[in-house]
C-alpha cells in the first residue's frame, strides 16, 4: 500500500497501524497507553494524528493504515490537541516533580516539556486521593495517576492477577483494588510489573533506602549486602550505561565504596538452593511425590499459590528462596565464623524484584524475632545510592566478593533468567539420579522467552520430564493443562513470576519506551548465558564454599539443620471464605 | 436552577419483556424452527445497570461480556469483531420496531416517508414547558415548529418560548428562529444539535441557558467511562468553566474574574479538542450542549461573564435580593427563614438584606407574605 506520511511517500504493510508505520519510517508519535504485544486500548489519545479527509483526528495506535492515506503526525491541529491533553492531565496532577521518584524518567514530564506547557490553563484543580502504603512491596499514589490503564493490563493480561482495575466513573474514575480497598487486602502479589509499565510516579517501590543509609551510619552494626544474579547485568542501564554487559566485579567495588562491610553474591545461595531443591526432587521421585514439584524461589508465585491455589502447596518445593537462604546463613554460620552477634548484623539485599521486599518481611523468614534479611533494595534504589555518591561504576577496578559467601558457580548465576533455575537444577539432579557427573550443560529447549517450555532428559535408564513457565500467566496456563491431564509424567516445573524471569523483574531499571522490553530482557539473559559459557565452575555441587558450609555446619542436603534454616512449612494465607481469587 | 446528580434507576421491566418473549414463542416466532422455516431465532434480555455510556456499542458489548462498560477503538467495528469476538449487529429498539411497518408497507413506500438522507419516521419524546407532553411519531423532515407548536401545543399560557433541547444529553439547544428547520439527521447537525435519542425538551423564558448547559455537562462528566483523557478531564474543565460563570463575587477568589473571561474564551478551543480526540460518541458529542447554547444564546453567556447577571434569574449567586421598604410590614418571617442570617430589621419596621451575606437561595422570596422581596 502506498501512503504519504509527513509529505513523504511510504510503503505500508497490510494490517499495520498508523503508529507502526510511523515508527518504522522514523516519525515519532508519542503514546502513553500503548503496550506492545497487547491489543490497543486507545485510552490516552496522545497519539492522535491528522489524516486527510477525516473529520476528527485518528488514534495512530489503533487505526489501521489504508491505501492512499495522507497522514500528518504533527499538524498544527494534532500538536495543539496533544498539548491540550497534557495540560488537562497536569491540571489534575500535583506539582511534585522536584519530589518525585520518576522525575527524569517520567513520560508525562517529557511530554509537558516537549509540548511547551508553561501555565495552568484550566480552572478545576487536583482531585485528591489518598496514598496507599499498605503493601510491603509498592506504593500507590493515585494523585499522580493519569489513568493510562497500563498497570491494569500488566496485572491482568501479563500477570493474570487482576488485583487492580478502573473503579468509579466519569471524571471520578480511579484505579484501585476491588471496592476501593488497599493493596494489602487485594490479590496483589507484589510483583511490581505495574511499576515498570507506569509512565508516571503513581506506582513505585516501597523504598527502604533510608533504613539502609541509617544502618550504614550506625557504628554498632555490621552491614552486609548480597546482590542477586540479575542485578549486575542490568544496573548499568539505570546508570545510563549501555545494557547487556555484566558489571559484577565493578558492582562489588561500588558496594564496598558505599560502606558495606561484606559483599556477598546471591549466586552462592542459589547454588545452595540447587543442592536442597535437587535433593528434594530426587527424594520426591523416589518416594512417589507429590509431583510435579514446583520451584519456590519466586516470591510472587509462592504468594499467588498460597492465596489462589492453596491445594497446590504440597507441590511447592519447601526450599526458601536464595535471598532467604543467604539471609539465614549470614545470621548463623557466617556470624558464628566471624564471631559476630547476629543481632548486630544488618543484612541488606539488592534484588531485581519488589516481591522480595514482601518476602523478607514474612514471619517464617525470621528467627528469634529477627528478620534474616533486614532490608531489600531494588536495582533502581541501589542506582540512586550510587548516583548520590557520584560513583562511576565503569571506572572502578574489579573486585571479588567476600568469601566464602561470595563464591558461586555459573549455574547459580543462571537463576536470573527464565529456564536458568531448571538448567542449574538439572546439572545437580543428574548426579543424584544417575550417579554420574556428566549432565547436559545447556538444554536448548529451555532457552528463549516462550511462555511454557518443555524438555525431557534421558540417560542411564533415568527419564526426567520438566517444564519452565515464563511468567505467572503462563504458569496458570500450564496448571490448566496439568489439571486437564495433559502432562501426566511431568516431574519438575520452574516458575518465574515475571516475564523473562528476574531479568524482567519489577525492581529492574525503568525505560521510557516499553517498546523494547522483550529485547532488553533477552540482552540481560544473553549476558548471563555468556558468563556461564565462559565459566570454569558450572555446577552448583562443585562450589567448594557450599560444600564447606555442608561440611562445617549443615551436614548434608535436607538434614535437620538444613530444614531448620533453609526450608519452610507452607500454609495458605487466607481461609477459604476469604480467598480473593 | 436545574437539579444536579441525576440518580440512576434501573427499573425492572423484565416481566413485560419475558411475557412478550413467551408470547412470541407461543406464536412460533421464536425457537428452533420459526414459522416452520427451519430457521432458528432466540431472544435473550440482558439488563444493564443504567450507565449512559453503556449505550455506546463497544461499551455495550463489554458490559454484556461481563467487563467494565468502557468503549474500545473502532475499527474493528462490531460487524467484524463484536460480542465475544463474533460479528455483531447492534440496533436500537426503535429501529427494530420499524421492521414490521417496513415489511408491511414495502421498502419503496417506507422510503417515500422522510427525506433523501433520513427515511421513515421518528418517535420523539416531548417534554418540558409544553402543553401536551408525550411520545409523538412524525415523518423525518417535519419542521421542528410543527412538532413543538401544533402537536405539542406550544408553551403554556403566559409564557414565552425560549429554546428546545433536542437529542438527549449530548444534543443541542435551538432558539425560536431555528424552529423552521426540518427534523432530519443532516439538518440538525448543521445547527449543532442531533436526532440522538429523540428527546425534545421545551423551555420557556424561565430557563437560563448557562444553567442548562451546566446541567448537561454535569451529567456528561459523570456518565462518561473515564477511559480517555479528553472526555474525562476535558468535560470536568468545561463544567468548571460553566460553574465559574454562575459564581457571584462572594465565592470568588481574587483571580476569579480573569479566570472567568479566559474560561469563556477557552471554552470553544477545549470543546473542539474534546470532539476531535475523544474515543467514543459520548466525548465526541459532549460539546453540543455548550457550543449550541453559546452559539444561539451568546448574549446570555456574556451577561453572566461580564455583568455578573443572570437574565433568567436562575443562577442564585448572581441574583440581587432587596426588600422594598414600602411593601415590607416588618413581620420578620424572612429574617427567620434566611439561612445566612443576612436579613436585619426590627419588628414592624422595614427589613434590609445585607448583600455580602446573602447566598441567593430565595428563601425570603417564598417566605414573604407581602411580596416585598425584589430580585434583580
Ligand atoms: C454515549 C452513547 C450512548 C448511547 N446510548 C444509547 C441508548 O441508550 N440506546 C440506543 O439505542 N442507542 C444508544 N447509543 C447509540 C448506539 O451505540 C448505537 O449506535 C445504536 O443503538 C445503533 O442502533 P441504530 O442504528 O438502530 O440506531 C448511544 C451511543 C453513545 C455514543
Ligand atoms: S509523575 Fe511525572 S509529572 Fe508527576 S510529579 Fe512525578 S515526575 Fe512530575
Ligand atoms: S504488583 Fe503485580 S500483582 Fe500487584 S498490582 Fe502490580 S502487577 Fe498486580
Ligand atoms: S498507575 Fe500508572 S500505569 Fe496505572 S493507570 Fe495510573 S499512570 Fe497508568
Ligand atoms: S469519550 Fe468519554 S465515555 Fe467515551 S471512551 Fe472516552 S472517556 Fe469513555
Amino acid at each position: 500500500m502506498q501512503v504519504t506520511i509527513n509529505n513523504r511517500p511510504a510503503e505500508a504493510r497490510e494490517g499495520e497501524t498508523i503508529l507502526e508505520l510511523a515508527r518504522r519510517e522514523g516519525h515519532a508519535i508519542p503514546t502513553l497507553c500503548h503496550m506492545k504485544g497487547l491489543l490497543p486500548s486507545g485510552a490516552c489519545r496522545i497519539c492522535v494524528v491528522e489524516v486527510e479527509g477525516q473529520k476528527g483526528l485518528l488514534p495512530a495506535c489503533s487505526h489501521p493504515v489504508q491505501d492512499g492515506m495522507v497522514i500528518q503526525t504533527h499538524s498544527a491541529r494534532a500538536v495543539e490537541t496533544r498539548k491540550t491533553l497534557v495540560e488537562l492531565l497536569l491540571a489534575n496532577h500535583p506539582d511534585d516533580c522536584l519530589y518525585c521518584v520518576r522525575s527524569g524518567t517520567c513520560e508525562l514530564q517529557d511530554l509537558a516539556r516537549a509540548y511547551g506547557v508553561r501555565r495552568r490553563r484550566w480552572p478545576a484543580g487536583l482531585r485528591h486521593h489518598s496514598l496507599d502504603v499498605s503493601s510491603p512491596a509498592l506504593v500507590r499514589d493515585p494523585d499522580k495517576c493519569i489513568l493510562c490503564g497500563k498497570c491494569v493490563r500488566a496485572c491482568e493480561e501479563v500477570m493474570g492477577v487482576a488485583a487492580i482495575d478502573f473503579t468509579h466513573g466519569g471524571s471520578w474514575t480511579v484505579i484501585a483494588p476491588a471496592y476501593g480497598g488497599d493493596l494489602n487486602r487485594s490479590p496483589c502479589i507484589g510483583c511490581g510489573q505495574c511499576i515498570v509499565v507506569c509512565p508516571t510516579g503513581a506506582l513505585r517501590e516501597r523504598s527502604q533506602l533510608d533504613r539502609v543509609c541509617a544502618a550504614l551510619a550506625d557504628p554498632e552494626l555490621t552491614v552486609v549486602i548480597q546482590h542477586a544474579p540479575a542485578v549486575s547485568v542490568s544496573i548499568a542501564e539505570e546508570l545510563d550505561l549501555p545494557g547487556g554487559q555484566d558489571f559484577n566485579p565493578q558492582l562489588v567495588a561500588a558496594l564496598r565504596l558505599l560502606g558495606f562491610e561484606y559483599v556477598f553474591d546471591t549466586g552462592f545461595s542459589a547454588d545452595l538452593t540447587i543442592m536442597e531443591e535437587a535433593a528434594e526432587l530426587v527424594r520426591r521421585i523416589k518416594l512417589g511425590g507429590p509431583l510435579p514439584m514446583f520451584t519456590s524461589c519466586s516470591p510472587g508465585w509462592v504468594r499467588w499459590v498460597e492465596q489462589a491455589r492453596p491445594e497446590l502447596l504440597p507441590n511447592l518445593s519447601t526450599c526458601k528462596s536464595p535471598q532467604q537462604m543467604m539471609g539465614a546463613v549470614i545470621k548463623s554460620w557466617f556470624a558464628q565464623r566471624k564471631n559476630l552477634d547476629p543481632a548486630k548484623i544488618f543484612s541488606v539485599s539488592v534484588m531485581p524484584c519488589t516481591a522480595k521486599k514482601a518476602e523478607a518481611g514474612r514471619p517464617e523468614h525470621a528467627r528469634e524475632g529477627r528478620a534474616d534479611v533486614d532490608a531489600v533494595l531494588t536495582v533502581r534504589e541501589l542506582a540512586r545510592l550510587i548516583r548520590q555518591r557520584g560513583i562511576h561504576i565503569q571506572e572502578l577496578k574489579p573486585e571479588h566478593a567476600d568469601l566464602p559467601l561470595g563464591m558461586r558457580s555459573t549455574a547459580g548465576r543462571l537463576f536470573g533468567g527464565t529456564g536458568g533455575v531448571m538448567e542449574a537444577a538439572l546439572r545437580t539432579a543428574w548426579i543424584l539420579l544417575t550417579g554420574e557427573d556428566s549432565p547436559p550443560l545447556r538444554v536448548a529447549a529451555l532457552h528463549g522467552q516462550d511462555g511454557v517450555k518443555f524438555a525431557t532428559i534421558e540417560a542411564g535408564g533415568v527419564k526426567l520430564q520438566v517444564a519452565v513457565a515464563n511468567g505467572l500467566r503462563h504458569a496458570q496456563t500450564l496448571l490448566g493443562e496439568i489439571a486437564a491431564g495433559k502432562h501426566p509424567e511431568l516431574q519438575f516445573v520452574e516458575v518465574m513470576t515475571c516475564p523473562g524471569g528476574c531479568v524482567g523483574g519489577g525492581g529492574q531499571p525503568i525505560h521510557k519506551d516499553g517498546e523494547h522490553a522483550l529485547e532488553r530482557r533477552q540482552e540481560r539473559i544473553n549476558a548471563l548465558h555468556r558468563i556461564d559459557d565462559e565459566g570454569m565452575l558450572r555446577r552448583s555441587h562443585r562450589n567448594w564454599a557450599v560444600n564447606e558450609l555442608y561440611r562445617e555446619f549443615l551436614g548434608e542436603p535436607l538434614s535437620e539443620k538444613s530444614h531448620e534454616l533453609l526450608h519452610v512449612h507452607r500454609t495458605p494465607v487466607l481461609d477459604e471464605e476469604d480467598a480473593l481469587v | 436552577m436545574l437539579r444536579r446528580t441525576p440518580r440512576r434507576k434501573p427499573r425492572s421491566r423484565r416481566r413485560w419483556h419475558e411475557r412478550a418473549i413467551t408470547q412470541a414463542r407461543d406464536c412460533g416466532l421464536l425457537g428452533a424452527d420459526i414459522l416452520g422455516s427451519g430457521r432458528r431465532l432466540e431472544v435473550k434480555i440482558k439488563q444493564g445497570a443504567g450507565a449512559f455510556v453503556c449505550g455506546e456499542e463497544t461499551a455495550l458489548i463489554h458490559s454484556i461480556e461481563g467487563q467494565r462498560g468502557m468503549p474500545r477503538p473502532r475499527p474493528p467495528y462490531p460487524v467484524t469483531r463484536g460480542l465475544f469476538g463474533r460479528p455483531t449487529v447492534i440496533n436500537n429498539v426503535e429501529t427494530m420496531a420499524n421492521l414490521p411497518g417496513l415489511f408491511r408497507m414495502g421498502p419503496e413506500a417506507f422510503a417515500a416517508l422522510g427525506t433523501a438522507g433520513s427515511k421513515g419516521t421518528k418517535v420523539f419524546a416531548l417534554s418540558g414547558q409544553i402543553s401536551r407532553t408525550g411520545l409523538v411519531e412524525v415523518a423525518m423532515g417535519e419542521p421542528l415548529r410543527r412538532i413543538v407548536e401544533e402537536i405539542g401545543g406550544g408553551v403554556p399560557e403566559g409564557h414565552v418560548f425560549k429554546a428546545v433541547q433536542i437529542g438527549g444529553p449530548s444534543g443541542g439547544c435551538l432558539p425560536g428562529p431555528q424552529l423552521d428547520i426540518p427534523v432530519d439527521y443532516e439538518s440538525l447537525k448543521t445547527v449543532g444539535a442531533m436526532v440522538g435519542s429523540g428527546g425534545l425538551v421545551v423551555m420557556d423564558e424561565r430557563a437560563c441557558m448557562v444553567d442548562v448547559a451546566r446541567y448537561f455537562m454535569d451529567f456528561i462528566q459523570r456518565e462518561g467511562c473515564g477511559k480517555c483523557i479528553p472526555c474525562r478531564e476535558g468535560t470536568r474543565q468545561l463544567l468548571a468553566i460553566l460553574d465559574s460563570l454562575g459564581r457571584g463575587r462572594r465565592r470568588e477568589e481574587p483571580a476569579g474574574a480573569l479566570e472567568r473571561f479566559q474560561g469563556l474564551i477557552s471554552l470553544e478551543r477545549l470543546a473542539r479538542v474534546i470532539q476531535d480526540s475523544s474515543l467514543c460518541g459520548l466525548g465526541q458529542s459532549a460539546r453540543n450542549p455548550v457550543l449550541s447554547t453559546l452559539r444561539w444564546f451568546r448574549a446570555e453567556y456574556e451577561a453572566h461573564a461580564y455583568d455578573r447577571r443572570c437574565p433568567a434569574k436562575v443562577c442564585p449567586e448572581l441574583l440581587l435580593y432587596e426588600i422594598e421598604e414600602d411593601l415590607c410590614n416588618g413581620c420578620t418571617v424572612c429574617a427567620r427563614k434566611c439561612p445566612a442570617e443576612a436579613i436585619v430589621g426590627s419588628r414592624k419596621s422595614p427589613h434590609h438584606i445585607i448583600a455580602e451575606k446573602c447566598r441567593g437561595c430565595g428563601s425570603c422570596l417564598t417566605a414573604c407574605p407581602s411580596g416585598a422581596i425584589k430580585v434583580s
